[in-house]
């Protein structure tokens, strides 16, 4: 329909975000290789009993799940933000950006809602656990911005959808604390170790491959971000391009005849 | 000021004006209200113990179902002819036009939390402890579920998929009413033993943030 | 008074005004007409505020319509005549007539007067005062959504198709109230499939096409 998307050199990657893919699919497999392989399980002995406790392997599902679940909140305050501003400044640009941190945002907040589950099941003892804030809250925000989503989707003039999209965002964001809160109230405990880092035996090796886990998400995080930011870029040029032509189009097809007929003037 | 409070009361009047004349709510929302109360007998195996225990988290339920109702009637209302627009160029102002609507779901709900706390006595052998905190928990709450509940069924309307959309958009976000006034009604039916009214502070504070940003965020998506 | 210059609108992604130029002066009546989707319901609600322009200068008593705080300020000072009539159909005429004569800032109580005039000006019997509009008929609700804009006395009428679903008489009424309101100093803009019925209140004929303006007797 349009020259611009079809033309082979339209895409939503350049030389950096190409480099910057590289990078990241690099950086994805050495953190799977550290996480996986040459860090250690964690096993401790029980003070008393002697025992061995600890998380043994499920230890390693955490140098995903910590970084994704941050990174998650920094896409998630991103999309805040970019809202904000587009109720300010009304322009597209914060508009795009909202949608795709939102987009990127509830990706990550799945899976950090997925590795927790499957990391409870050894540790924890069950695959989810009632009155945990972290648990909670973090379901909760993934409720809401899966309707976020459905809200956008369901909205066909790309101004509604913005407005009442960052509007939505806002109040979601702003509802978080309140959720954390009385989920705290509710029932005061959490099983989500404040100490999980301070725990484990922080060896070099484990704080190295954490780090690397937040560097590598961080840069999981941008990647998508630029491409999801380009995509929606596009559609919105294409839109553009769709109704300059359709006004061509539509002044072009005016017939002096039909129009005399359809008011019941003329011959 | 007082073209603003005019206003809002004028907006609410004509709602309550309308309920009073069609009494949808009370004709179809309060005996789905009885009705969910008396599924849950159902689905709990009618154990009054079980109820009794469940009665605060099975009263705060059934109130955030009826109130998906309420507001999508005080949506329905303003859609079904049009009227919506003749608000737009009408002289009220959005966030005058957004207290009015609020108010008067607030009457509705006030009106259906009256009805079903007597129908958690009846049916589930509820007993009310203490009283002023049950009245305080329960026009809070409803300020907090009418004012959230108004702007998402603005936020919801005119899609042609309002029914299903607000449900998913509202629920999440009331999260923290539902707690709140599950725990202070666990503490004034004499449930369990929680400081209720440290959890009234928690729907004040929903309650306030709702009514502001409900008022603010209205004045802008009127204006689309 | 109006003025556009080469406005464009949007409804959803649809361009249905496609750069529509058309200058109105005050007391001016215009006549409004066109094949089925030329855009002058489009034309109508953009002049009202109800739409933002896309594209292109809209200026309608003096406010500049491109931004939005001038777009609520000339809401309040336009009467728009829809398709739907705006009216709750569980309250009765009276209800609702007072309803919208109070949301337009006038008066609270000495509109009853006003109210009861403008109803039986619109040769809506009395009777009918105190009936719920949902046992009304299509062109008595007419009447009561006209009775509605009547009581609101707007520098700007902006009437969508005010004759359809009426009868003879009814029509007549319309016409003499589109009279009532050019005497009275008023602008009116009325889209209307009546040719000949609307030719004699106006010699301005501006007719719509394709989103813009196609043919314009007056300029």
């Amino acid at each position: 329909m349009t020259q611009a998307i079809a033309s082979p050199d339209v895409s939503t990657g350049s030389r950096g975000s190409r480099v910057l893919g590289v990078a990241t699919l690099l950086g994805l497999a050495t953190l799977l290789l550290f996480a996986f392989g040459p860090t250690e399980p964690d096993i401790r002995l029980h003070p008393t009993t002697g025992e061995e406790i600890g998380q043994f392997d499920a230890v390693r599902l955490l140098y995903l799940h910590v970084p994704l679940a941050v990174l998650m909140y920094v896409a998630f305050v991103l999309c805040a933000v970019a809202s904000a501003g587009y109720l300010i400044r009304r322009t597209p640009w914060f508009d795009t950006m909202a949608h795709a941190a939102a987009e990127v945002g509830t990706v990550f907040c799945g899976l950090v809602l997925v590795t927790g589950s499957i990391w409870g099941r050894p540790v924890w003892n069950t695959w989810w656990e009632w009155g945990d804030v972290r648990l909670m809250t973090t379901l909760v925000l993934f409720l809401m911005f899966t309707g976020y989503l459905a809200l956008r989707r369901a909205t066909v003039d790309p101004r509604t959808a913005a407005l009442r999209g960052a509007i939505v965002a806002l109040v979601a964001v702003l509802d978080l604390p309140l959720v954390n809160r009385s989920v705290e109230w509710w029932e005061n405990r959490t099983l989500h170790q404040k100490s999980t880092l301070e725990e484990l035996k922080i060896q070099d090796l484990t704080l190295f491959t954490l780090m690397l886990g937040f560097l590598v998400f961080g840069l999981v995080l941008t990647w998508l971000l630029l491409h999801r930011f380009r995509v929606g870029w596009l559609e919105r040029e294409d839109a553009e391009h769709g109704i300059a032509s359709a006004i061509a189009e539509r002044r072009a097809a005016i017939d002096e005849g039909d129009v005399d007929a359809a008011v019941g003037e003329g011959t | 000021m007082r073209r603003f409070l005019a206003d809002a009361r004028l907006v609410a009047a004509k709602d309550l004006r309308i309920e009073a004349r069609s009494r949808v709510v009370l004709n179809q929302v309060a005996p789905f209200a009885l009705l969910v109360l008396v599924l849950f007998g159902f689905a709990l195996d009618a154990d009054q113990r079980t109820l009794r225990a469940f009665a605060p988290g099975l009263f705060w339920v059934a109130v955030l179902l009826c109130a998906l109702l309420a507001v999508q009637r005080s949506v329905s209302v303003e859609q079904a002819d049009g009227a919506l627009t003749g608000l737009r160029l009408s002289g009220i102002s959005p966030a005058a036009l957004f207290i009015g609507k609020a108010a008067a779901v607030f009457v509705q709900l006030v009106v259906l939390e009256v009805l079903l706390t007597a129908g958690i006595i009846v049916l589930y052998g509820s007993e009310i402890e203490q009283p002023l905190l049950v009245v305080a928990t329960g026009l809070l709450a409803a300020v907090a579920v009418a004012c959230t509940g108004t702007l998402y069924g603005a936020l919801a309307s005119g899609l042609g998929v309002r029914e299903t959309l607000l449900p998913i958009l509202l629920l999440p976000v009331l999260a923290p009413v539902l707690i709140g006034a599950t725990r202070a009604f666990d503490d004034a039916l004499g449930n369990a033993a929680v400081d209720g009214w440290a959890w009234l502070g928690l729907l004040a504070v929903f309650a306030v943030v709702a009514t502001a940003g409900g008022a603010l965020a209205h004045g802008a998506l009127v204006e689309e | 008074m109006v003025e556009l210059n080469a406005a464009v609108a949007l409804l959803g992604r649809f361009p249905a005004l496609t750069g529509v130029d058309l200058r109105i002066e005050a007391g001016e009546t215009v006549l409004l007409q066109g094949p089925n989707g030329a855009g002058k319901t489009t034309l109508l609600r953009l002049c009202a505020g109800l739409l933002a322009p896309e594209s292109g200068n809209v200026s309608v008593l003096g406010h500049d319509l491109t931004t939005g705080s001038e777009r609520r300020a000339v809401r309040r000072r336009v009467g728009l005549l829809g398709h739907s009539t705006g009216l709750y159909e569980d309250l009765t005429v009276a209800e609702n007539v007072r309803f919208w004569a109070r949301a337009a800032g006038l008066d609270a109580e000495p509109s009853v007067e006003r109210v009861v005039g403008a109803i039986q000006r619109l040769g809506l019997d009395d009777g009918l005062l105190d009936l719920p509009v949902h046992r009304l008929s299509a062109g008595q609700r007419r009447r009561t959504s006209l009775a509605a804009l009547v009581v609101r006395r707007p520098d700007l009428w902006l009437l969508d198709e005010p004759h359809a679903g009426l009868d003879q008489a009814g029509r007549n009424v319309v016409d003499t109230l589109i009279g009532d309101a050019v005497a009275a100093g008023g602008t009116v803009v009325v889209s209307s499939h009546e040719l000949e019925r609307v030719r004699s209140l106006s010699p301005r004929v501006v007719t719509l096409a394709g989103g813009a303006v196609h043919r314009d007797t007056g300029s």
